[in-house]
């Protein structure tokens, strides 16, 4: 399994087909207390950049963009009544969703682990 | 609320190293660089507010001493309340409006002696009320205190807190204002605060300010606690927050802080805007401030349409988000007064998708003020 990052901070992990796709722990470190999650319905077509999920801290809702393009698979009911997930884990319990990967070409333009901590020192 | 000066350098106040120490997430807000949320988060020191104590760092808000004869029969030209009325070392919540009766900001006023009074207003408007004061009251002399911290101690165990500090603070009642001597300095305490919780504000000379905080914080009841948190419990408390709440264009009336408008000052004027906050004191207002409360999860924030039963806008939500002391999302917002009793069936507009909500009274949670 590999795991590629978008600089909107949306991981998602390959494996086959499939990416489970959520925030980053860095992005949710930054949000804070996450409230709510609204999730996509299954079925969904995703376009890559596009508008998946959208997160809500205390503060503010953000919303979260498809890394790559696909078919919603699967998501994560379980945030719904225990958004707090996304905070304790967010790289492993607090996933958002499953995507039927359209085209693999697309994760090319993502970037790895290691170029996503080179990124984020970037920001500062 | 935005930047006044987003171009200018921001400010910091006496406190701000401190924050820096223990972790703060830092943010501008008001031209000040302030701590949003410390490493526990916005629910964990919500929480620990409502339980136990929470410090806040409140001192880009503006304090400042009015000083001359009648001075406080003088301010009640400028704001509608009863300034006059206060006893000595009593404390007040008014409001300066425009000639339109709109809101200019809301403040606390407390009176030391009916030829002085102590001002508390909002960061972002303070430089605006300073010289509304100063055009309006030419002949009264005003004093900014731009050399004092300002820190909030909230919660059931800030008088527990504070007692060993300041001894005999814990006699003071809800709205009372008291100077206590601490390390040859004089800090000036009210009891008030902007979280339905008891507790104190207390002005602190800038330089004792860090040491103050720090003798709180040792005492491990005592937590600090950011804007994040403040927000959030004044929501839940059902407190206007001034540039969304309230503004120029919303009235005392609409805005349901009428209580704050005396039955003499009601009857006799004599502030600005007096006639149409007059008339919908007597014939009310086409809309309200109200609370909502919402069946789901999701939370509605500012700027939300809502929606009557039949679909029809009927108002917008002014402050929204999650209540941590309630695990669930309120609001408040102005509707079509038609729509403000308690109980209405109402719906927020959120991404298109309408979210149930009914009108509820406020305070959201139960004020747990001290009146002795």
């Amino acid at each position: 399994m590999t795991i590629r990052y978008s600089k909107d901070h949306e991981y998602i992990r390959v494996d086959g087909d499939v990416g489970v796709v959520g925030i980053s722990d860095h992005a949710q470190s930054q949000l804070g207390d996450v409230v709510f999650v609204e999730l996509p319905d299954v079925g969904r077509k995703l376009t890559a950049g596009g508008e998946a999920a959208v997160v809500e801290s205390v503060k503010a809702a953000s919303e979260v963009y498809a890394p790559v393009g696909g078919e919603v698979v699967a998501v994560n009911e379980a945030l719904t009544d225990a958004p707090g997930t996304v905070n304790e884990d967010a790289l492993g319990a607090g996933w958002f969703m499953k995507i039927k990967i359209a085209d693999k070409a697309e994760l090319d333009k993502l970037m790895d682990q290691a170029a996503y901590d080179a990124y984020l020192k970037t920001l500062g | 609320m935005a930047d006044a000066h987003p171009s200018e350098p921001l400010r910091h106040t006496p406190l701000h190293a401190l924050h820096v120490a223990l972790g703060a997430r830092m943010v501008p807000f008001a031209g000040y660089d302030m701590p949003v949320q410390y490493p526990a988060g916005i629910i964990a020191e919500h929480l620990h507010t409502r339980a136990a104590a929470g410090l806040f760092d409140v001192s880009h808000m503006g304090q400042a001493f009015l000083d001359g004869p009648d001075a406080a029969r003088r301010l009640e030209t400028l704001a509608p309340g009863d300034i006059a009325g206060l006893q000595p070392g009593r404390t007040r919540y008014t409001q300066f409006l425009n000639a339109q009766g709109g809101i200019l900001d809301d403040l606390m006023v407390t009176q030391l002696a009916p030829d002085r009074l102590f001002i508390v207003c909002n960061a972002s408007m303070k430089e605006q009320d300073f010289a509304l004061m100063r055009a309006g009251l030419p002949d009264l002399r005003l004093d900014v205190l731009d050399d004092r911290a300002l820190l909030a101690l909230q919660g059931p165990q800030a008088a527990a807190v504070l007692e060993p500090v300041l001894p005999s603070v814990g006699k003071l009642v809800f709205m009372s204002f008291s100077p206590f001597a601490w390390r040859g300095a004089t800090l000036f305490v009210t009891r008030s605060g902007y979280t339905g919780e008891d507790g104190y504000e207390i002005s602190v000379p800038a330089a004792l300010a860090t040491d103050f905080a720090q003798t709180l914080l040792a005492n491990p009841v005592c937590k600090p606690a950011g804007l994040g948190a403040r927000d959030s419990l004044r929501l839940e408390a059902g407190l206007c927050l001034y540039g969304h709440d309230i503004d120029t264009t919303t009235d005392p009336v609409e805005a349901a802080i009428g209580w704050s408008i005396s039955k003499r000052r009601r009857a006799e004027g004599g502030f600005p805007g007096a006639a149409r906050v007059q008339k919908h004191f007597a014939e009310g207002a086409a809309r309200k401030r109200v609370g909502l409360a919402f069946e789901g999860r999701a939370p509605a924030r500012e700027g939300a349409e809502i929606a009557a039963p039949d679909g029809r806008i009927v108002g917008r939500v002014t402050s929204g988000g999650f209540a941590p002391s309630l695990n669930r999302p309120i609001a408040m917002g102005y509707v079509e007064t038609a729509f403000a009793a308690p109980g209405t069936e109402l719906a927020a507009l959120v991404r298109g998708k309408p979210l149930a909500a009914r009108v509820a009274p406020m305070p959201f949670v139960p004020n747990r003020y001290f009146k002795g």
